[in-house]
């Protein structure tokens, strides 16, 4: 229990520092780049590192590879549905989470199996 | 593009708007832990790059735009698509340093010590999104530049070719009372 409030209030504090960067910044498309900072893996990597030992922290890192580029793809087309389709916002930043979800898991499963 | 603070903007986010991110923020990164328990650290590491405060920043961002055009008495529902749009196009440039962020961490933490390699990765981070954002500000900038050139070439194409169509008009006459 001790470890779960340790990691929210971590995970709290180092994404809000960055949603609050992307907030003061400007340009926008500058602002957007701490949307996609490390800002979970910051957080988790410090906790992992100290409780279960490096090598089993770098091997959630090669999984982040998988997840970074599912981010790319899933914020690669919200931008484009966006601001070429001009489709609504809620429900394409919201069901575009299947995609981000179904990348993940399918190319983690292809490329790494699920045990790693 | 100049980069620039704009620290009036944090008076136009209420209380509860960082308490959302902050909760979910948090949320995220217990789950994370918890999944890895689970599942083990393949599965649990997906989550390091979920996407966490990507859509309640873009309904942040929805709002606020909007709030600024209803002010004003308009409607900013376009305005605020495309201010979600453009830091989407963040969002995608961030996620590629992000996978540099991680490969570094996937490579080097066996080998070195958490304070190397962490603040190491977060500068790689930093240097690979910020060139990232410069090489698509100069694309976009050279894209622009090579429209407006089109454009005048078409509208002074035009101009010509309708200063050709007058000429022909005011010579018409003439040739008319020539051939009459």
């Amino acid at each position: 229990m001790k470890e779960l409030v340790i990691r929210v209030v971590a995970g709290g504090v180092v994404v809000s520092v960055f949603a609050l960067l992307g907030d003061i910044l400007k340009p926008k498309t500058f602002a957007g780049l701490f949307g996609a900072a490390p800002s979970v893996a910051l957080a988790t990597l410090i906790l992992t590192v100290t409780k279960d030992g490096k090598e089993y922290a770098s091997l959630e890192a090669r999984s982040m590879i998988v997840g970074a580029v599912a981010f790319f793809l899933y914020a690669g087309i919200v931008s484009q549905l966006l601001l070429r389709r001009r489709w609504p916002i809620l429900p394409i930043t919201g069901l575009l989470m299947i995609l981000w979800f179904g990348f993940a898991f399918g190319a983690c499963y292809a490329v790494l199996g699920w045990g790693g | 593009m100049k980069i620039e603070l704009d620290m009036s903007r944090l008076g136009e986010s209420r209380w509860y708007e960082y308490l959302v991110r902050f909760v979910f923020g948090g949320c995220v990164t217990a789950l994370a832990g918890l999944i890895a328990k689970r599942y083990g650290p393949t599965v649990g590491g997906l989550f390091l790059a979920f996407p966490a405060i990507f859509p309640a920043t873009a309904t942040l961002i929805e709002k606020h735009e909007k709030d600024k055009k209803t002010r004003n008495g308009m409607d900013g529902t376009e305005r605020a698509r495309i201010a979600v749009g453009l830091d989407a196009v963040g969002a995608t440039l961030g996620a590629i340093a992000l996978t540099v962020f991680a490969l570094i961490v996937w490579r080097e933490l066996p080998h070195a010590s958490l304070a190397i390699v962490l603040p190491g990765a977060m500068v790689a981070w930093t240097v690979t999104a910020a060139l990232g954002w410069m090489l698509w500000e100069f694309l976009r900038n050279q894209g622009r530049t090579r429209r407006k050139h089109a454009s005048q070439r078409v509208a002074k194409s035009s101009v010509n070719e309708s200063s050709v169509n007058k000429s022909s008009i005011n010579a018409r006459p003439s040739i008319n009372r020539r051939m009459q």
